[in-house]
């Protein structure tokens, strides 16, 4: 600030000789965008993320011209009022329901069991262990889904439900070791040894201690697992023989067109999701409170 | 083996027979031999990596001995699981189940045990602690001084036979701890439990406990109460670690009726001889801070010959309201530290003037000519130079 | 006292058992978890590997079956023939791996330092768009970015776009891929920056003065656990995707994902597909080693 003695009345006729007074619109733009430049940036990354969204949800409300559901025809309610008029929807979505459920059981059961062997006990193997469950994760799905499909057509094992189901037991054992032993390690070993002091035995110790302050990480590998699990394209492609799950049904569907019956189950997901996890965050929050 | 917990209800002595631990690098506790009487305060005392939370651990269960006994009255525990043992402790930041609320925290101990009504004595337990009020809280929710309470009562009400407290009150601030430290004390009168008490806080044990044992590197340096060793420290070790001390090599020259004489630096100092330590020739001389009186030596007048007496200048004064400490330079070259009472203007000693310095003999204690005299003494102290036991180590080592 | 010392030794042996069950209790956890990948990852790998060696009983007609041969030129032949999809595989993988960093970067920063109370509802936002079918959100992006498309058309109206188009240009696969694994890579992201004591950064602008400056020296140096978790959950499946090549790009701009699959389901050369997908999996893990020692994080092995 050039003269702070300077008095009002004489500033104001001379506003722009010395006295950068009010900088200009341009200027205090720039500035209001320079100070909330994260802001912006992760404002502009959410309507990334939501864009394709948003997409989904408006033309499932389409009444699509002709087979193909790319350009907005029609309001129409017919798709969510109907989703099942093309039963192979429906079946596809239970299949992969059913695939889900089981996949996620199993690969939630197998791998908090060995994230409990890596955080809870010392053993030989350790480092084979590990690497063991990192590799499925750092290998492209292709090469799973081939490899696999190669075992089977070895074994002359039928292609079908049970050969996704394990499928998808086998990559989502290492996404689930990983969030739960994310969890185990982050808890105090203190609370574990205040528990057997406390005359609970291994037993009791596990169910009244170790396992409830566990669970959030188990809940939320066992949700990781069900999302890769239903989701899961490339390797069920390879090992599905007939079954056909809802990401298979999208894309043999694409050859044709997709009817706007796919945007109302995407639709439906997304929403389920969220709903559940918000009621989630709700009933967190109030039994803090309490 | 027997899955119920051995909860006798009545208070026996523990005894730790040789106990040791050894780790792939280092040994932990070595051969540890100590009686802790039924219903005392004893806290185990000494720096981090000393042992005294591994001996505690090992009473509890949650470590396994190397070598070694722990028994409860003649009950050998030593093979037994944490779960399994009339001990309870509470754990250094409380390690409460953040899942539980304050009840079901208290009552777990209980509720594992099979007793049916927890409900009476659960909220009997909140009532000692005070803590009625926030039965239904999560641990988060409470402060740090509550936390520490509710641990206390989740241990004290399974009326284990030894209670152990792990630096129970570390998390705490100051004045916070002073509150706790009588409060713990107060507990302790009321259920007549023995506590064993672990800590790094010299003040800390000797405000609560009845009787201290100086822990390092895995031995008992000494045990007694508290006045006991602060005035009769035996090691270098603990006439720093507990308290602070000056100390001074020197050789003997002569023994007289009940009295050792041991020439330091061409000064003759006087210490009753069941105050010496070693039946050897080589003698460090100890005095505690504040049992040495300081004079101007313009007034001081002729020294007393009762008295230990030597010379030297102010190098620093620090006054403390309730006291003065002054470092005072020997004629050799030693700073020795002196705390001097605020009784009158009168005894202001300033800083750079001759001081004589005097102290009683039976205030004097000797200690073995082959201690290191800077052992207790903070690390981070001497590094910075601010050596207050040992005085200047290139002096003390050379004795 | 010494007389109580022996009964140490007595009860020795009944520690030694529980011990014993201890020290297997591990293994026991480990072993249905671990035998399931042996089996269905490991042995394929193998099997995968046998199958790569193998000829054409009848040279030249791949529906005839297979026979071992330890055909090592399959390899050689494979790579003459594909190297350039390979090439673009990583190059597409590595760009869209960069790109959702720029993106996920602010988005997770701003989480976890500037969403105060909304940061759990910012993070359900962060997941949920995943939770619609991965197919689905991709045909939406076909939708978005055809070519008379708004967005298409606001962008060649700036004069922005080189052939006029996004849709079947390589720029569509790799929003596309970046798109797609967007919240691999924000939520490590998160996790590391939100795991940061902010007061750090706040002693990083007292000492250094520039934000930019506190940036480079102590808040990304500091988030690296969660850059080198979130680029290689990012990359790893990216390498290998052929869904928005196939669905977003041209026929030029397939990648090793399209070949390996039509090799595989449509071709049936078996032995070519598995010796690609063999050498697929052999150079990410290089690369994923190479990567991990280099940024000093073993977290992820």
């Amino acid at each position: 600030m050039s003269a702070p003695t300077v008095d009002r009345s004489s500033a104001s006729q001379q506003p722009r000789d010395n006295m950068p007074q009010r900088p200009g619109v341009l200027s205090r733009s720039l500035r209001w965008v320079r100070d909330h430049i994260i802001a912006i940036a992760a404002f502009l990354a959410l309507i990334y993320l939501f864009l394709p969204i948003a997409v989904v949800v408006i033309f499932s409300f389409n009444k699509p011209e002709g087979r193909q559901n790319v350009t907005w025809n029609q309001f129409s309610l017919d798709a969510w009022l109907n989703i099942c008029r093309d039963p192979t929807i429906c079946d596809s979505v239970g299949q992969s329901l059913q695939i889900a459920v089981i996949a996620t059981a199993v690969a939630t059961l197998l791998g908090t069991l060995i994230s409990f062997a890596l955080v809870r006990h010392r053993f030989k193997g350790r480092a084979a262990t590990n690497l063991l469950i990192f590799l499925p994760m750092a290998t492209p799905e292709v090469v799973l889904g081939a490899s696999l499909l190669a075992l089977f057509l070895n074994l002359g094992a039928p292609l079908g439900r049970g050969t996704i189901i394990v499928a998808h037991i086998m990559f989502c054992i290492s996404f689930v070791v990983v969030s739960v032993k994310a969890r185990l390690a982050g808890l105090d070993p203190r609370l574990e040894q205040a528990a057997s002091d406390l005359y609970a035995d291994e037993r009791a110790t596990f169910r009244y201690v170790t396992l409830p302050l566990a669970l959030p990480g188990i809940v939320s590998a066992a949700l990781l697992a069900f999302s890769l699990s239903f989701d899961d394209f490339i390797i069920t492609n390879f090992n599905n023989g007939t079954t056909v799950t809802f990401p298979l049904y999208v894309w043999g569907a694409a050859q044709r067109g997709i009817p706007p019956q796919v945007n109302v189950i995407g639709s439906i997901m997304f929403f389920a999701a969220l709903s559940i996890v918000v009621v989630a965050q709700i009933v967190g929050a109030a039994r803090r409170k309490k | 083996m027997a899955r119920t917990p051995v909860v006798t209800g009545k208070v026996e002595d523990l005894h730790l027979i040789g106990l040791t631990k050894q780790f792939a690098t280092m040994t932990a506790v070595d051969s540890l031999d100590l009686t802790i009487p039924a219903g005392s305060f004893f806290a185990l005392l000494g720096p981090s990596g000393c042992g005294k939370t591994t001996t505690l651990r090992m009473v509890a269960g949650l470590e396994d001995p190397t070598a070694g006994a722990i028994l409860i009255g003649a009950q050998d525990v030593t093979q037994l699981r944490p779960y399994q043992r009339p001990v309870n402790t509470v754990f250094q930041s409380y390690a409460l189940f953040p899942h539980l609320d304050i009840f079901e925290n208290v009552a777990f101990g209980l509720r594992r045990r099979g007793v049916k009504d927890v409900k009476k004595p659960v909220e009997d337990m909140l009532e000692l602690v005070e803590l009625t009020a926030m039965a239904r809280r999560k641990p988060g929710q409470l402060s740090g001084g509550q936390q520490q309470r509710v641990a206390v009562a989740r241990a004290l009400i399974n009326q284990p036979d030894v209670l152990l407290l792990d630096e129970p009150l570390g998390a705490l601030d100051l004045k916070l701890r002073r509150q706790m430290q009588i409060e713990l004390k107060r507990i302790q009168t009321e259920v007549g439990i023995t506590f064993v008490h672990v800590t790094h806080d010299q003040e800390e044990a000797m405000t609560m406990a009845d009787t201290i044992a100086v822990m390092n590197e895995g031995r008992i340096e000494q045990m007694g109460s508290p006045a006991h060793i602060y005035e009769n420290p035996r090691t270098a070790f603990v006439a720093n670690f507990l308290g602070q001390s000056n100390l001074f090599p020197g050789s003997v020259v002569g023994r007289e009726s009940g009295f050792v004489v041991v020439s330091a630096f061409g000064t003759t100092f006087r210490i009753p001889t069941s105050r010496v330590a070693t039946t050897g020739d080589s003698v460090v001389v100890g005095v505690r801070p504040e049992k040495v009186t300081i004079r101007a030596a313009s007034r001081a007048g002729e020294p007393d010959p009762g008295r230990n007496s030597l010379t030297g200048v102010v190098t620093d004064a620090s006054f403390t309201g309730l006291s003065t400490q002054y470092l005072v330079r020997t004629a050799w070259g030693q700073e020795l530290q002196v705390f001097s009472q605020n009784l009158s203007a009168d005894d202001v000693v300033r800083l750079g003037e001759d001081v004589a310095l005097s102290f009683d003999p039976s205030h004097t204690f000797g200690l073995d000519g082959s201690e290191d005299l800077t052992a207790g003494v903070d690390k981070e102290l001497l590094e910075l130079g601010h050596v207050v036991g040992g005085g200047d180590s290139s002096v003390a080592v050379g004795g | 006292m010494p007389a109580i010392v022996p009964t140490t030794t007595t009860t020795g042996s009944v520690e030694a058992t529980v011990r014993r069950s201890k020290r297997s209790t591990p293994y026991v956890l480990l072993l249905p978890g671990l035998g399931w990948l042996a089996f269905f990852f490991v042995v394929p790998l193998f099997a995968s590997l046998a199958t790569s060696l193998q000829v054409p009983i009848e040279a030249g007609n791949p529906d005839g079956g297979f026979t071992q041969a330890f055909e090592i030129s399959n390899y050689t032949q494979a790579i003459a023939q594909y190297w350039p999809q390979f090439v673009r595989s990583y190059v597409f993988a590595g760009l869209a791996t960069i790109l959702a960093l720029a993106i996920a970067y602010p988005l997770a920063y701003f989480i976890a330092f500037k969403a105060g109370k909304y940061r759990n509802i910012m993070l359900v936002l962060v997941v949920a768009p995943f939770f619609c079918s991965f197919l689905i959100r991709t045909y939406a992006w076909k939708t978005i970015l055809a070519d008379q498309s708004p967005v298409t058309q606001f962008l060649n109206f700036l004069h922005l776009l080189p052939d006029d188009r996004i849709l079947n240009t390589p720029l569509a696969v790799i929003t596309g891929i970046a798109y797609n694994f967007l919240p691999f890579m924000t939520l490590p992201l998160y996790a590391a920056l939100e795991r940061i004591d902010f007061r750090l950064i706040e002693a990083g602008n007292d000492l250094y003065g520039s934000p930019w400056t506190t940036f480079r020296k102590v808040t990304f140096p500091l988030s690296l656990p969660g850059v080198v978790a979130g680029t290689l959950l990012t990359f790893i499946p990216a390498v290998g995707d052929f869904i928005n090549a196939q669905l977003l790009g041209s026929i030029k701009d397939k990648m090793i994902g399209n070949v390996i699959d039509s090799q595989f389901r449509i071709v049936r050369d078996y032995p070519t597909a598995s010796a690609l997908s063999f050498m697929l999996m052999v150079s990410v893990l290089a690369i994923v080693f190479v990567y991990i020692r280099r940024a000093g994080t073993e977290d992820l092995v």
